[in-house]
C-alpha cells in the first residue's frame, strides 16, 4: 500500500497504480483522448498532464505509475495552461465542421475543449488532408477528423488481432489508416466497427442508411417492415441520456411505429429460428460423428456475427466448414419477410423494403453480401446502427423518453427470452443448450434459472462441459458423452481458440463467436463510449429482458411452429437450406 | 539491340527475380522467429531487390505473420525505405537542421534543376533518384549529400552539376571498358 499525496488529499494507492488510476478513484478530472480503459495507455495525446513534485517536466498521468510519497498536483496554471496548448494544436489541425458533424453531439474533442475553456484556436497553420473513405459496406473514414489518438489501431490490431489499420507516414503526413494510405477495402477489414466505436472524433462512422431509409418510408410502393436486434432495446435510451441498461423495447416499438414503418418485427423471432436451425445442424453433425463415425467439421462455430464470419474467411480459411451454415438472425429474418411474410400479405419481395436496427457495423456489408438474395432481390436492404435509430427519432422530433410502451407485431414480432440474449456473449450458447438438451433428454436444462453462469459475462474466453445424461431413445447415441463447449467474445481471443484448435490443445463441440467484446452489448454500432461497465448494465439489462418472458425456450416460440407447419417443413429440410442456409468464401489474406 | 537480345533479357529478369525470393525466403527463415525481426527484414529485402515491391512485402508479411498495413506502417515511416524502383544511383540530399541552415534546400534546388525530377521521381533514363532524409550523422560537414553509400560534404549548389557528373562519367567510362574502348 502506498501513501501519496494528490491535490493535498493523502490518498492510499496500490503498487502498480498509475496516477490516472488513483485521480478517477479520488473523483479528480484529468482528460483524455488517447487513453482506452484496458485497452491502450501511451501518453501520445499529453492531456492528461499533471504536476508531480521534483520531477523537470509535466507528466503524463496516464502512463505515469505512482511511487511512495509522491505529491502530485492536477490542477495548477501550469498544467491547465499546458493541457490548453495542447488541444489549441490539436485543434489547429483538426478538419472539422462541428456545426454538421455527425459527431458533434458526443465528440470527446470537442467536449474536452469545452471544459478547457477554450473559446479561440490561436494557432493558424496547415490543416489535415482530408480523404474521405467510403470503399466498404460499413465503415466512413475521415482522415481530416482523425486526432492522431490511435485508439482504433489499439482495438483493431491488440483486440480484433485483424490489423487493418495502422499509423502510415510519418510526422505532419501521418495519417492513420490502410496501408500506404490505401482506402478500407484494399485491405482485409471484418467490418466490426470496433475502430468507430472508440473513436473520441467524427473520424470513424458508420455509413449512414437514414437517408436510404427514410426514402423507403415515404415510397407509397413499399411496405416496409423493420426489425430490431435483440441487444438495441438495452442500449437505444443511452442515445436520450438515459442511463446504461436501460430496457427500452416498448418505447423502440413506439417511435419506430411513429416513424412510419409499417411494421415492426423482431431480429429475436429469427434468433428463435436460428437456434432451431443451427441446434439441429449442430446435433446432425454430432449424429455423424458418434453414431456414424464418420469425419465431420467440429467444432461448430456459430455463424451469427458477421465480423467473425469474415475473419475466417480472412485468417482462418481452413476452418469454413466449421462454421454453421445458418444465416444470421438478421439474414434469415430478411428472407423470411421477403417470402413467407410478403406472401401472406399478398405482397411481392420486390415491394417489401426491410430495415434492420443492428448494434453493428458489419451487418450493414452482411446485408450487401452477394449470397443474401435469396428471395429474389437484396433480403434486407437497409441496416441502421443504434445510434442512427435515435438520430432518426430526433430528428422526426419524437421525446423517445415520454413515449407510451407498444408490442411488436404479430408473427415475426414473438419471441422467446432465449432470442433475447443473442445480444450477450454466451447467450447463443445458452440458448442454444436450453433447446438441445431438452431434444436430447427431454428434460429442461437442469440450471437455475436456465442460466448457464459459467458462459456468462464479460471474460474473453469461457469454457464448460457437460455430460450427457437420460438421453431419450433417438438421441441414445449421445449417452454419456461429455460435451465440451466454449464461448468467445472478441476476434483476438478468437484467434486463440482457433490456434488452440489448430494445435489440438483443445477440444469442443461447440463455440460460440461474438467479433465484438462482450458480444453485441459492445457492438460498434452501440453508443459512445462503451466501457466495460457500460456493457455490463446492458448484459444485466438483457438477462432481466430474458427473465421477463413467458417463454424462454426457442422451441416453445409458438409463431415458430405455426412458421414451420406453414411454410418450412422441417428445421434442414429443403425449403430452410435455400432461405435459411448460406455459403462462404475464401478471401486474400493480406 | 536486336529482339532475340531482348528476349532473353527478360528471361534473365524472371530467373533472377525467381533467384532473389529465394534468397528472401532464406532471409525469413531466419528472422521470422526473433522480435523485432521486421525492420533488419526490410533492410536486406530492399538490398536484394533495390525496393521494396508489394508482392515482396506481402511475402515478409504472411511469414511474419503480420499485417500488410503494419507493415507498410514502417516502410512509409522510414525515409529509407522505397516501395518504388530506384535508378542506379540515389542521391539524398540531407534537410536535417544543420545541413538545412548551410545551404541544403539550395543543393537540393540546384539538383532538381539539373536532374529535371522532383524529390522522389528517377529521371526517365534510370539513372538518377533524388530523395530527402533526414540527417545522416555528419552535422559537421553540412550541408551534405549522398550518392548511394557515398557522402559528399560541404556541398554547395554550384558543385552540384560537376558531382553528378562524375557520376554519369563514371558510368560513360565503365561502359565504354564493357565495349572495348579505352
Amino acid at each position: 500500500m502506498l501513501t501519496i499525496t494528490i491535490d493535498s488529499r493523502q490518498v492510499h494507492a496500490d503498487e502498480g497504480n498509475t496516477i490516472l488510476d488513483v485521480a478517477r478513484r479520488e473523483g479528480i478530472r484529468i482528460p483524455t483522448l488517447c487513453y482506452l480503459e484496458g485497452v491502450q495507455a501511451i501518453g501520445a495525446c499529453r492531456l492528461c498532464v499533471v504536476e508531480v513534485e521534483g520531477a523537470k517536466t509535466l507528466m503524463a498521468s496516464c502512463v505515469t505509475p505512482v511511487v511512495d510519497g509522491m505529491i502530485i498536483r492536477t490542477n495548477t496554471r501550469r498544467v491547465r495552461d499546458a493541457r490548453r496548448t495542447v488541444m489549441e494544436l490539436l485543434l489547429s489541425e483538426h478538419v472539422g465542421d462541428c456545426k454538421t458533424c455527425s459527431r458533434s453531439e458526443d465528440c470527446e474533442l470537442r467536449k474536452i475543449a469545452a471544459e478547457l475553456g477554450i473559446d479561440t484556436i490561436e494557432y493558424q497553420g496547415a490543416t489535415t488532408n482530408s480523404v474521405i473513405d467510403m470503399s466498404t459496406p460499413g465503415i466512413l473514414r475521415d482522415n481530416g477528423k482523425c486526432i492522431k489518438c490511435r485508439r482504433c489501431v489499439a482495438v483493431c490490431t491488440q483486440v480484433q488481432a485483424v490489423g487493418a489499420i495502422f499509423p502510415q507516414f510519418r510526422g505532419f503526413k501521418t495519417t492513420i489508416g490502410p496501408a500506404f494510405g490505401k482506402e478500407l477495402a484494399d485491405v482485409p477489414c471484418v467490418q466490426c466497427g470496433q475502430c468507430a466505436a472508440v473513436c473520441p472524433t467524427g473520424a470513424i462512422v458508420e455509413i449512414s442508411h437514414i437517408d436510404k431509409v427514410w426514402n423507403a418510408l415515404e415510397d407509397k410502393s413499399k411496405t416496409v417492415v423493420v426489425q430490431t436486434a435483440p441487444a438495441v432495446r438495452a442500449s437505444l435510451g443511452e442515445c436520450f441520456d438515459l442511463p446504461p441498461g436501460t430496457l427500452v423495447t416498448g418505447k423502440m416499438v413506439t417511435a419506430l411505429r411513429r416513424l412510419g414503418f409499417a411494421t415492426v418485427f423482431d431480429t429475436n423471432f429469427s434468433a428463435d429460428l436460428t437456434i432451431i436451425e443451427e441446434g439441429m445442424e449442430l446435433l446432425s453433425r454430432l449424429r455423424k460423428c458418434v453414431e456414424g463415425g464418420e469425419k465431420v467439421a467440429l467444432p461448430q462455430f456459430t455463424s451469427c456475427s458477421p465480423g467473425w464470419v469474415k475473419y475466417v474467411e480472412y485468417f482462418y480459411p481452413e476452418f469454413i466448414p466449421n462454421v454453421s451454415t445458418c444465416k444470421s438472425p438478421q439474414q434469415m429474418f430478411g428472407a423470411m419477410a421477403k417470402t413467407y411474410w410478403a406472401e401472406k400479405i399478398g405482397k411481392r419481395a420486390e415491394d417489401m423494403f426491410v430495415v434492420s436496427i443492428m448494434p453493428c457495423h458489419a451487418k450493414k456489408f452482411e446485408a450487401e453480401r452477394p449470397e443474401m438474395n435469396d428471395s429474389g432481390v437484396q433480403d434486407v436492404d437497409a441496416v441502421l446502427t443504434t445510434r442512427e435509430l435515435g438520430k432518426m427519432i430526433k430528428e422526426a422530433g419524437i421525446d423517445f423518453v415520454s413515449l407510451p410502451d407498444e408490442e411488436m407485431d404479430r408473427i415475426l414480432g414473438v419471441s422467446s427470452g432465449a432470442a433475447d440474449i443473442f445480444a450477450n456473449s454466451g447467450g447463443v450458447m445458452e440458448a442454444a443448450l436450453r433447446t438441445a438438451w431438452e431434444v436430447i433428454t427431454g428434460r429442461e436444462l437442469p440450471f437455475e434459472k436456465l442460466h448457464v453462469v459459467t458462459l456468462a459475462g464479460l471474460k474473453g474466453i469461457k469454457e464448460a462441459e457437460v455430460e450427457i445424461k437420460g438421453t431419450v431413445p433417438e438421441w441414445s447415441f449421445l449417452e454419456g458423452v461429455v460435451l465440451k463447449v466454449a464461448v468467445v467474445s472478441g476476434l483476438g481471443n478468437a484467434r486463440s481458440v482457433l490456434e488452440n484448435i489448430k494445435s489440438g490443445a483443445k477440444t469442443y463441440h461447440f463455440v460460440e463467436v461474438m467479433t465484438c467484446p462482450g458480444g453485441c452489448v459492445g457492438g460498434g454500432g452501440q453508443p459512445r463510449i462503451t466501457t466495460d461497465e457500460v456493457r455490463q448494465k446492458r448484459l444485466d439489462a438483457i438477462y432481466r429482458e430474458d427473465e421477463g418472458k413467458q417463454l424462454r425456450k426457442s422451441h416453445d416460440n409458438p409463431k415458430i411452429k405455426q412458421l414451420y407447419g406453414e411454410f418450412l417443413g422441417a428445421p434442414l429440410g429443403q425449403k430452410s437450406h435455400h432461405l435459411l442456409h448460406t455459403t462462404y468464401v475464401q478471401r486474400e489474406k493480406v | 539491340m536486336n529482339k532475340s537480345k531482348g528476349k532473353a533479357c527478360m528471361c534473365e529478369v524472371a530467373a533472377n527475380r525467381s533467384v532473389l525470393l529465394k534468397r528472401l525466403d532464406a532471409v525469413l527463415d531466419e528472422y521470422v522467429s526473433k522480435p523485432g525481426g521486421l525492420i533488419p527484414v526490410l533492410q536486406i529485402a530492399q538490398g536484394i531487390f533495390g525496393y521494396l515491391p508489394e508482392d515482396v512485402l506481402k511475402q515478409i508479411c504472411l511469414r511474419m505473420n503480420k499485417s500488410y498495413s503494419e507493415v507498410a506502417g514502417v516502410v512509409s515511416f522510414y525515409s529509407f525505405f522505397s516501395t518504388t524502383k530506384r535508378g542506379r544511383y540515389l542521391v539524398r540530399v540531407c534537410m536535417g537542421t544543420a545541413c538545412y541552415v548551410r545551404g541544403g534546400k539550395q543543393v537540393l534546388d540546384a539538383i532538381k534543376q539539373h536532374l529535371k525530377i522532383d524529390v522522389g521521381e528517377t529521371t526517365p533514363d534510370g539513372k538518377f533518384t533524388l530523395e530527402t532524409a533526414r540527417c545522416f550523422g555528419a552535422c559537421g560537414l553540412a550541408p551534405v549529400m549522398m550518392v548511394n553509400d557515398v557522402v559528399h560534404q560541404r556541398v554547395k549548389a554550384a558543385r552540384v552539376q560537376d558531382i553528378l557528373d562524375q557520376y554519369r562519367q563514371g558510368e560513360k567510362g565503365k561502359r565504354a571498358a564493357r565495349k572495348g574502348w579505352k
